[in-house]
């Protein structure tokens, strides 16, 4: 049984910009850039009780992160935040060199990230970034499940020095986990205990992967692990090399491609350590599209059916069970739960 | 091969004529670490040794070589990353570290990297540098530091190449030094006319680059870039701009020739991005002398 109850929906965003302001009272030196969405973003937030130590530097992402740059090498802790398509990748190369190579202590919020975005379209889901951050030398990569958990990984992003990257998304998501939920920065949390397959899972597919959990045991029998991975760097080798000894089989679920992201991480680590069957839940290598978050969730194969399915598989592989005789996507056991669930 | 003097300077008010000298010894480490390495860029690291050495060796910045770290320290970054041998012979030369060390420019282990690096701990290094455009944009940052968040008298000197302001983050760096009215920045812009593939002018013209400036609100002084009188009444003059609170950065545009001023490198852009052969290395010496 899931121990964790749906509490609401909530957007991560507002976990990302009341953290700020806890920041803003704790330390005096945290400041906050803005590229001009900081309404969208949350930032306003911070801007509004903390106007002096608020810095507009306009529709200019590449400079924003580097001016951060200076501000962490002058003893600040800044905060740049907007789209993670352009805090990740309009400033790749600042990313690389000035915040990471120097090994600055520059926090970045990506927000508006995934496919929940909506109807911005393709330009605006930002599905690639994760694989490229967790490549940085230096990087700390957190993606929380939920509104609490971004606040948490916000908060707990600036106790420490160097640069890390917090994502989070505009679209009112379920949020579950409580102030007793655990979250350490490089620390996997085991969310459901299970013995049949383990789902390591990120963001917003955390939940998706409790539903998947629930209905597993519900229609057959089947007991899984579900591990929140909100760090893909440092990824936690030591729970996910566990979780695959104990289950013999792993999904990887996240709103992110199939490549380079969190399922890459998974893959590298248990390749190396303890190699076993592993089906991804992802975007399949494709861009995305308007439309609204849940249709796009459903389009793009970002539901617990397709946790399910998987699961399925990957425990066929486990057994060594042919697997041409299952149809796994939409089979006839997979009826449609509650809308108000996903 | 080569030796280092073991000289150092102090850095203080001096008289023009009192530059050459130490000009000189650094366009002759310049040369020697750069035969040594094998590889690395002599145009811009000899075209800028004058303001180098003014700027380090005037009195003009404030720094501690004993304590590189000293938090009022002026601090200067060099946006322009690839020239830094210029650098590294004149922290040498200011007593940052031992100026043996300069024979190691770009070997395996070095704390002299190919660009600067600030993991490899080398004194004096206030940011890794390399992929143009990106320093400058660092020094605005410290300069919003200083000027808004610290409120000290700190200043901030960075210094671009010409065909650096091809990156367009360059100009978004000048839009926020403007806007912020950062006049603690002292921005210097190493004006050549050379890059890799030629001459600045044909490559994508930058000019004019005062008017450029001007229209981001900066006090534009453009001078020539050997004449050390020239370059300290512009270092000297953005003192003023500072002291008096002008409410704009100052930008000085330094006419520099690549290669000044060894005669088989004189304003020759072929000579960016590589360094004299030993032969080479002696004749150049030998017209320093």
């Amino acid at each position: 049984m899931n121990e964790f109850k749906l509490l609401g929906k909530k957007a991560t965003r507002y976990g990302f910009g009341e953290a700020l302001v806890e920041l803003g009272e704790k330390y005096p030196n945290v400041v906050v850039l803005g590229a001009d969405v900081t309404g969208s973003v949350l930032t306003s937030f911070f801007k509004e009780k903390f106007p002096d130590r608020f810095f507009s530097i306009g529709i200019a992402e590449q400079n924003a992160t580097t001016i951060a740059v200076g501000m962490a090498l002058s003893g600040k802790i800044p905060f740049f935040a907007t789209y993670s398509v352009f805090s990740a990748f309009r400033n790749a190369d600042q990313l690389r060199i000035s915040v990471c190579y120097n090994n600055a202590n520059v926090k970045i919020g990506g927000g508006h990230s995934g496919i929940t975005v909506g109807p911005d379209g393709a330009t605006h889901q930002s599905l690639e970034e994760l694989s490229l951050l967790r490549t940085l030398p230096n990087m700390k990569l957190v993606v929380p499940c939920d509104y609490l958990e971004t606040k948490k990984a916000t908060l707990a992003v600036a106790e420490f020095y160097g640069p890390a990257f917090v994502r989070f998304g505009r679209a009112p998501v379920p949020y579950f986990t409580t102030e007793e939920t655990p979250f350490k920065i490089g620390k996997a949390e085991i969310f459901r205990q299970g013995k049949d397959i383990a789902i390591i899972a990120c963001g917003i597919m955390v939940w998706q992967s409790l539903l998947a959990a629930d209905e597993l045991w519900k229609r057959r029998g089947i007991s899984a692990m579900v591990i929140n991975s909100h760090t893909l760097k440092p990824i936690d080798v030591e729970t996910i090399v566990e979780a695959a000894r104990t289950c013999g089989a792993v999904v990887t679920a996240e709103e992110h491609q199939v490549h380079g992201g969190l399922g890459g991480a998974v893959a590298e680590v248990l390749a190396k350590n303890y190699p076993v069957p592993i089906e991804f839940v992802g975007v399949p290598d494709r861009f995305g599209e308007s439309g609204e978050p849940e249709e796009l969730l459903e389009k793009f194969g970002l539901t617990w059916k397709e946790i399910y399915s998987s699961a399925l598989k990957a425990i066929d592989r486990r057994d060594n069970k042919p697997q041409s005789n299952h149809v796994y996507r939409n089979v006839e056991d997979i009826a449609p739960i509650s809308q108000d669930l996903i | 091969m080569f030796e280092f003097e073991k000289v150092t300077f102090e850095n203080k008010p001096r008289e023009s004529w009192e530059f050459k000298p130490i000009a000189k010894e650094l366009r002759k480490d310049v040369i020697k670490s750069l035969a040594l390495a094998g590889s690395g860029h002599s145009g811009g690291s000899l075209g800028t040794a004058d303001l180098f050495a003014v700027l380090f060796f005037g009195g003009i910045m404030r720094y501690d070589p004993q304590n590189p770290k000293w938090e009022q320290r002026d601090r200067f970054v060099l946006s322009a990353g690839h020239i830094c041998p210029i650098l590294y012979a004149t922290l040498a030369r200011a007593g940052f570290f031992p100026v043996e060390e300069l024979k190691t420019l770009r070997k395996l282990g070095s704390r002299l990297q190919g660009h600067p690096a600030l993991d490899v701990g080398l004194p004096g290094i206030e940011t890794a540098a390399g992929s143009l455009g990106q320093g400058i944009s660092i020094a605005v940052g410290m300069a919003l530091s200083d000027k808004y968040l610290d409120k000290n008298d700190r200043r901030v000197f960075a210094l671009t190449g010409d065909g650096e302001l091809q990156e367009g983050s360059t100009w978004e760096a000048a839009m926020a030094a403007g806007n912020y009215k950062l006049d603690n920045l002292c921005w210097i812009v190493d004006n050549n006319d050379c890059q890799i593939d030629g001459r600045v002018r044909d490559v994508m013209s930058i000019y004019p680059i005062e008017k450029k400036f001007e229209a981001f609100n900066f006090e534009v002084l453009t001078i020539d870039g050997h004449n050390y009188s020239e370059i300290y009444d512009s270092f000297k003059k953005f003192i003023q701009n500072h002291e008096q609170k002008i409410g704009r950065p100052t930008v000085i545009i330094a006419k520099t020739k690549m290669g000044y001023p060894i005669s088989f490198m004189f304003d020759k852009y072929e000579w960016h991005g590589i360094p004299p052969t030993e032969e080479q290395a002696l004749i150049a010496l030998k017209e320093l002398e």
